[in-house]
């Protein structure tokens, strides 16, 4: 099953857009069939927006890659019809160790609050998320939506008019030009997208070297997190352990600067590394060895024109806290709703820009932990390796250095209080705090999330509000709920506070737009144009 | 928020002065790089406000 990424799953078929007489126009081309691509063609096809794929390739990714899922994604893969099977199919894991020298300081539990229907994490490879996009994908085009694929079709330009793009497309077949009112640029972290654009990636280029391999083994080692700061297997740098399905493991060494990439690539000098930190006894098979170094860095402006960039082409950060993939389809959560509503004539084309607000502020906060975390690991100068090994020494015994150790800040969901479209807060809970992805809850008929709407959601707890709220184009479908839908008082508790009722708007990514004591008809109505990028705050 | 202290505060200051030194007694450099450090983070965490902390990283700076 490992070796799924070798079967062509979306093999090149001529189309006829490539025999038309001119170029064919669609409402949205997205290039790149990774997470983040295939997560913005699910979102928008279920949302009626027709929607072409174009991917220089006809597979999924090669070798684990991205391996550690946030709950927040597993929401969004819920809303977006495959929560299930990845979790299914993923590795659940709370506990994380961290080790310095040949000791371990402290272990750490992320001790998930009850009451959400998804863990804090799972591990699970990239490709299986891929594969899982893709059946989505294609289960969405036998219903009948327009959603497509088309494998080795490689963008060869991309010119940016004012209300369209004009593309040129490379196939086995020849070239054929193409043009889309949108285009979302999802194609990595070397995106050529970018380059052809000639825009800047600006940020911090970190010099160490790590190795990552994949390896297979029946080893008793717990579902666990174990993070090393030089360990005796690896003097003077890092290591990471952790579990993934199939009996896979994926192992971080951190090589140090200046090294023979290559070289260091071979399993003949793989190998002995691995023995050396799994013990002589433990056997074991190389599936996938790659080395990478990271840099910090984001384009100053995610859209141009009618050209948007999502996920590593718009932004990257070091993997040391799961942030690069988890914010990826985070941008695909914000942008496809705007998107669907830009072309449905629901809302002004400037609501596109609130996605480079809300999404460039969630880059900078991502980049700021990345690099904290990067700093700690691999310290820049003397002091601060001396500082780093004072915390350490000091986490084995007092619990107050252990918040300062930095293995890596787990992906959070950024909250967009203060940004352009989040509206009023009437008070109550901070969990409910306008701007942040409204709590789950287990109410007696199944999980909150699952009960929110695909467009915008008016959430009424104990209050009186009539069954639709309109406005022009806009409009908010109510989910009348009670305290006592939830007899573990997780709803109350997160949504409600001391106050005796409560009414949300929702966003259609579950964001809380505004929140009120009462139903207004007038405060929801300003709040859903504000929402929309109609009216200012 | 409390204003960082930089007047005389110690209770016994020559004898806490006296003990700081005598921690470093018998240290390499490098040992004495690390004590100084786990002194700091401990005395950080002590103090606890972020303003105050920050005040006084300005003040070691001589500036």
């Amino acid at each position: 099953m490992g070796k799924s990424f070798h079967t062509p799953l979306y093999p090149y078929a001529r189309h006829p857009d490539q025999d038309a007489s001119a170029p064919v126009r669609h409402p949205v081309i997205v290039i790149g069939a990774g997470p983040v691509g295939l997560a913005c063609a699910i979102d928008l096809a279920q949302r009626g927006v027709p929607v072409v794929v174009l991917d220089d390739n006809d597979k999924v990714s090669e070798g684990s890659r991205a391996i550690c899922f946030s709950k927040r994604t597993l929401e969004i893969c819920d809303r977006l019809g495959l929560g299930d099977p990845l979790v299914d199919k993923g590795v659940v894991w709370n506990t994380g160790k961290v080790f310095f020298g040949d000791r371990k300081v402290y272990d750490f539990n992320l001790l998930p609050e009850e009451g959400h229907k998804r863990p804090a994490f799972i591990n699970l490879q990239q490709y299986y998320l891929e594969q899982g996009l893709v059946a989505r994908l294609m289960a969405l085009s036998a219903e009948g939506a327009e959603v497509s694929i088309r494998g080795r079709n490689r963008v060869t330009s991309v010119t940016s008019h004012a209300d369209h793009v004009a593309l040129s497309v490379e196939t086995p077949e020849g070239a054929y030009p193409l043009e889309a009112d949108w285009l979302i640029a999802c194609d990595g972290a070397s995106s050529p997208t970018r380059t052809m654009m000639n825009l800047e990636f600006d940020g911090r280029v970190f010099e160490d070297n790590f190795l990552i391999a994949d390896v297979t083994m029946q080893a008793d080692f717990p579902t666990e997190r174990w993070f090393w700061f030089d360990p005796p297997f690896n003097r003077g740098q890092s290591a990471l352990l952790h579990k993934q399905p199939d009996g896979v493991w994926r192992i971080d060494l951190q090589l140090g600067r200046g090294i023979d990439k290559a070289e260091e690539k071979r399993p003949e000098n793989v190998i002995p590394r691995l023995k050396a930190m799994l013990g002589p006894d433990v056997p074991f098979e190389l599936e996938w060895v790659s080395i990478y170094t990271f840099q910090c860095r984001r384009m100053e402006r995610f859209r141009h024109g009618r050209v948007v960039f999502a996920g590593d082409s718009a932004h990257q950060v070091s993997p040391f806290g799961a942030r690069g993939a988890n914010s990826g389809i985070q941008d695909a959560d914000n942008l496809c709703w705007k998107l669907a509503m830009v072309l449905d004539g629901a809302a002004p084309e400037t609501l596109i820009d609130s996605y480079e607000a809300e999404r460039g502020f969630a880059a900078d906060e991502n980049i700021w932990h990345s690099t904290r975390s990067t700093d700690f690991i691999t310290p820049k100068s003397e002091t601060s390796r001396i500082f780093r090994d004072a915390v350490l020494d000091l986490s084995e015994r007092h619990a107050f250095a252990r918040p300062l150790v930095n293995s890596g800040r787990l992906s959070v969901v950024s909250s967009y209080a203060g940004i352009a479209l989040t509206g009023p807060d009437e008070g109550g809970p901070v969990a409910g705090q306008p701007g942040r992805v409204c709590p789950d809850a287990p109410l007696t008929s199944g999980p909150l999330l699952d009960r929110l709407f695909s467009g915008f959601t008016l959430l009424t707890i104990d209050a009186d509000a009539p069954d639709q709220v309109t406005d022009g184009a806009l409009s908010a479908a109510r989910l009348a709920l009670s305290v006592s839908d939830d007899p573990t008082g997780a709803l109350a508790e997160r949504l409600l506070g001391d106050a005796p009722s409560a009414v949300y708007l929702i966003r259609p990514d579950q964001h809380i737009a505004a929140r009120f004591a009462v139903f207004d008809d007038a405060k929801v109505r300003a709040a859903l144009r504000q929402a929309t990028g109609q009216e200012a705050a | 928020m409390t204003d960082l202290t930089l007047a005389p505060n110690m209770a016994a200051p020559d004898r806490s002065y006296a003990d700081l030194i005598a921690a470093h007694e018998g240290l390499t450099k490098e040992q004495s790089d690390a004590l100084n450090a786990r002194l700091i983070l401990i005395l950080m965490n002590h103090v606890g406000d972020e303003s105050v902390i920050r005040a006084a990283i300005d003040a070691a700076r001589l500036e």
